[in-house]
């Protein structure tokens, strides 16, 4: 198996390391970068756990290989919060609403929203339900989620 | 301070972690020089196997071990898993080996285990394995599994029969007898699996110096896994450390004991390396214990008035391959029977039957669900007979108010005489009706069915048996820096126990919550405990944490009367001190105290007091075993033409008793309520007649997603329950246990005009089209 050399910006930093062809991102972000809030759950691309944000684009880690995404800018759910430390709307939002349980689903369904909300905050219950239609949770019922994402949304509308 | 804790709804303190992907759960745990399996798993239902060469695998480089049955170590007790729970009722007892020696008995057994320096390589080896299969003939389909000429799941059995329970209450006989009329009606029941988003996981570290062993393992119940290793392994408890550190959800699955625990555990000790293995989605399919069919044949003895005398029948229930989590979903199922109901003559009798499937084990809620089911279809069934409006059939036969403490003359699988110690089932009822506007629909659905519109509405009431013992205690501890230390037996995969937990302290010793800190899931914390399995935690620990801290409160309130040199009766707790009643600026604090309890000081404890630390220790649980219960309503409209299903609202009213936490409650009952919804609508478990699982993946096997979901409406009524002093009832499945009847008769009521009667679950779209074409055939 060719080892690869691989860059990229990952929450602001430069990440850099050798990763073997097969290697997802995925497992390169929580291996080799050593961030370990992104999530496997399934590992063939429907659960979204794993989701995170290249380029600007919702994305499930564990169907892109880490040399796609080289020289790429990636945000995870650790680099989700605000530089000084307090937390993003979205997380705050989550906290408020009780939108997480056992917290593995967590980072992708709030990398997904951060994606979403940022083309255009004001949206609709059915439109936050379909755009968390491809991130699952057992724990919560969905509820409190797009709870959170409606609160979240009205605070980066007034942004 | 002086801020009410208990009943509020305080934020979660574990959130702050989670949201900012500071988690730490099974996989994200990293040691020095770690290394990682992989298991080759059967590739056939059933088969004789032999393995004709390692050497490929064990060649490979990065490898470190293959394991094989033939390999595993001469000092284990058995290389078969021990029963985790023995029954003498259980006629042929089948575990798996820890790595299948001769026969395998489903697609996912485990063969061979291969350790390497990388999880790659480990699932490289295991492709180089080669493994000779012989094919046994199957045993697939429960019903046909359980006649006495079926192939056998297990060739050395006579049939596959593992055990036959029954539950009995009065004399059916001379009910059937006495009743105006009877009907029968027979249901299949398929729950699916776990799909906690998070697979199971273990790590071992062995420590050769100390001779200890930490496993991490991402369970429902470190002390189980801790004795099931200590048993298995043939050492001593002392030895072992289990941790459950984060858990990704749990949902029953996660409460047993898995042959992984035992070989992980065995392979750093034999490489004296720590050894990892996160299962992967694909192995949480065919390797973690599901709940799948039940096959429910019923015989219904009742008055014309409604009243439902007699119930008798027969469950098969599908055990899967082995019986490791023991006989707890079968006696489940039979346990809570006849419901909420007042029904004085039932008798059910029950298989378990082996077949070549992935084995079962409770599911969120256990037989429960299903108990519930059945009882709430004989409810529909019989009112659609008589024409009685399913509502007032319910009212009719609820237990009453002026019936508590109700016997219905059943026994607890615990041997405990069961007793539903308090509620109000139909004020319940009544005000899910209210809250659904249940006459209104009624008027709405016939104008609808006039446009060609099918709505449905679906009533479910539920009892659940919650708390159970024996205990879970708690030590609450404050120590020289003045927080406050709370240890616990109890894990947690994301009920928000540490919190509930702060709560009870906060409020006892009137301290701010962020001074709290919980340490929870780990054996090397806490001496004793059992698990987050059967909505137990919150009773169990919220008592033995009111009472420990109630113990602190006294123990600091004295030794301060000594410091202060007042009566305990001029002394309060208040914002953690000790203050004098008249004077709140005399006061010593909750850290002074426990300095001067601490080892460092005068060489002796003060007189009066027996034991070190400013702490206590309590295992107070429930005098006997609270019943949580609720009434719900669902909505669906059925599109009859594509036989799809839309929900359209779904009403739930909720009595747990004193409610700790309303905000986490809800969480729970919302939850439950979805995982019922993808029981009766998505999730199946599909093998095809050679056992290959054929539903592997999430595109196939489907789960609830928020674009179906309805919004959930939930009220709560507070009967406390006289079982314990803080009246304290459980809440973690009173969600799912009615939620799939309530579906079923709501879809059922839409398919009236067909005549429909939904015979199984989940009701896909095919099905639905299935029952309409049968009607429209019937009726030309």
């Amino acid at each position: 198996m060719q080892d690869q050399q691989i860059e990229m910006q990952v929450n602001g930093k430069p990440v850099s390391g050798v990763a073997e062809s097969r290697t997802h991102l995925g497992d390169f972000l929580r291996q080799t970068a050593g961030l370990t809030g992104t999530h496997l759950g399934c590992e063939h691309g429907v659960c979204g756990a794993c989701t995170v944000i290249v380029n600007g684009d919702a994305v499930r880690s564990c169907l892109m290989l880490a040399v796609q995404a080289n020289n790429c800018e990636v945000t995870t759910i650790e680099g989700i919060a605000e530089e000084d430390g307090s937390l993003h709307p979205l997380q705050e939002a989550f906290q408020n609403n009780h939108a997480l349980q056992c917290g593995f689903c967590t980072a992708g369904m709030i990398t997904s929203l951060y994606a979403f909300l940022s083309e255009n905050p004001s949206r609709s219950d059915e439109e936050i339900r379909e755009a968390i239609s491809g991130n699952i949770c057992r724990c919560t019922g969905y509820q409190g989620i797009v709870l959170a994402a409606k609160e979240a949304a009205e605070k980066l509308a007034k942004r | 301070m002086g801020v009410r804790q208990i009943g509020a709804r305080v934020q979660r303190v574990e959130d702050d972690n989670l949201i900012r992907g500071n988690g730490k759960y099974l996989d994200d745990i990293q040691l020095p020089n770690m290394t990682h399996a992989a298991f080759l798993r059967s590739s056939m239902a059933h088969a004789n196997i032999s393995i004709t060469d390692i050497s490929q695998a064990q060649e490979l480089p990065g490898v470190y071990a293959v394991f094989t049955y033939d390999s595993l170590p001469s000092s284990l007790a058995s290389k078969t898993q021990l029963q985790t729970y023995p029954a003498p009722i259980i006629k042929q007892d089948a575990c798996p080996d820890l790595l299948a020696s001769k026969e395998v008995a489903h697609v996912g057994q485990a063969i061979a285990m291969v350790v390497a320096s990388s999880r790659h390589i480990a699932e490289d080896a295991c492709e180089l394995i080669q493994i000779n299969y012989s094919p046994l003939p199957v045993a697939v389909d429960v019903v046909a599994a359980a006649k006495p000429d079926s192939p056998l799941a297990h060739s050395h059995f006579k049939d596959n029969i593992a055990a036959s329970l029954e539950t009995k209450i009065g004399d059916v006989d001379t009910a059937f007898a006495d009743c105006d009329d009877t009907l029968k009606l027979t249901f299949k029941q398929h729950r699916g699996g776990c799909h906690a988003m998070e697979c199971r996981g273990v790590l071992g570290d062995w420590q050769q110096q100390l001779g200890e062993l930490t496993l991490y393992s991402s369970t429902q119940c470190p002390y189980l896994v801790r004795r099931m290793v200590s048993r298995q392994l043939n050492c001593p408890e002392s030895s072992i450390r289990v941790v459950a550190p984060d858990v990704g959800g749990g949902f029953g699955p996660k409460a047993g004991f898995y042959p992984e625990e035992a070989l992980i555990a065995i392979a750093s000790k034999e490489l004296r390396k720590p050894v990892k293995w996160a299962e992967d989605r694909k192995e949480h399919f065919t390797a973690t214990n599901q709940q799948r069919d039940q096959i429910w044949e019923l015989e219904v003895g009742f008055k014309n008035t409604g009243e439902i005398t007699a119930i008798k029948g027969h469950v098969t229930h599908d055990s899967g391959a082995f019986l490791n989590y023991g006989l707890l979903l079968s006696a489940t199922t039979l346990m809570p029977l006849p419901g909420p109901y007042k029904i004085k003559n039932l008798h059910v009798t029950l298989d378990t039957v082996y077949t070549n499937t992935v084995s079962t084990s409770p599911v969120r809620g256990a037989g429960r669900p299903n108990a519930a089911f059945a009882m709430d279809r004989v409810m529909d069934t019989v009112a659609r007979r008589l024409s009685i409006d399913p509502a007032d059939m319910r009212q009719i036969n609820l237990v009453k108010n002026e019936d508590f403490p109700y016997q219905p003359g059943s026994k607890h699988r615990n041997g405990s005489i069961m007793t539903y110690d308090s509620g109000d089932y139909t004020g319940m009822l009544d005000m899910v009706k209210d809250m659904a506007d249940y006459d209104g629909f009624r008027k709405e659905q016939k104008e609808a069915r006039e446009k060609g519109k099918y709505l449905g509405i679906g009533l479910a009431c539920f009892i659940e048996d919650t708390g159970m013992g024996p205990y879970e205690g708690v030590n609450v501890r404050v120590d020289v820096s003045g927080n406050i230390i709370a240890s616990t037996g109890a894990a947690s995969q994301g009920q928000g126990h540490s919190t509930v937990i702060s709560q009870v302290i906060a409020e006892m010793l009137d301290i701010d919550i962020s001074k709290i800190r919980v340490e929870s899931g780990d054996t090397g914390k806490f001496p004793h405990g059992v698990g987050a399995i059967g909505s137990r935690v919150g009773v169990n620990v919220g008592l033995a944490a009111n009472d420990a801290a109630g113990q602190v409160k006294l123990k600091a309130i004295k030794l301060a009367s000594m410091v202060l040199d007042k009566t305990e009766d001029e002394l309060e707790l208040l914002d953690g001190a000790v203050r004098v009643r008249s004077d709140s600026n005399q006061y010593v604090t909750l850290a002074d105290l426990a300095l001067q309890l601490s080892p460092a000081v005068a060489g002796k404890l003060p007189d009066g007091f027996e034991t070190a630390g400013l702490e206590a220790i309590s295992y107070l649980s429930t005098d006997y075993m609270p019943h949580s219960s609720g009434a719900n309503i669902a909505k669906v409209e059925v599109d009859i033409v594509t036989g799809g299903i839309k929900i359209l609202d779904y009403y739930v009213v909720h009595d747990c008793g004193r409610i700790l936490n309303p905000m986490i409650v809800d969480g729970q009952i919302i939850g439950g309520v979805v995982h019922g919804i993808g029981n009766a609508m998505f999730e199946q478990m599909v093998y095809d007649d050679a056992g290959n699982p054929m539903t592997t993946n999430y595109g196939d096997y489907l789960l609830p997603l928020a674009s179906e979901m309805p919004e959930i409406h939930v009220a709560h009524i507070e009967t406390p329950s006289p079982a314990n002093p803080m009246g304290l009832k459980g809440a973690g499945e009173g969600g799912t246990i009615p939620a799939i009847g309530a579906m079923i008769n709501a879809i059922e009521d839409a398919l009236t005009p067909f005549d429909a009667y939904v015979a199984q679950y989940p009701v896909t779209p095919e099905y639905v089209l299935d029952l309409v074409d049968t009607a429209k055939i019937a009726a030309e």
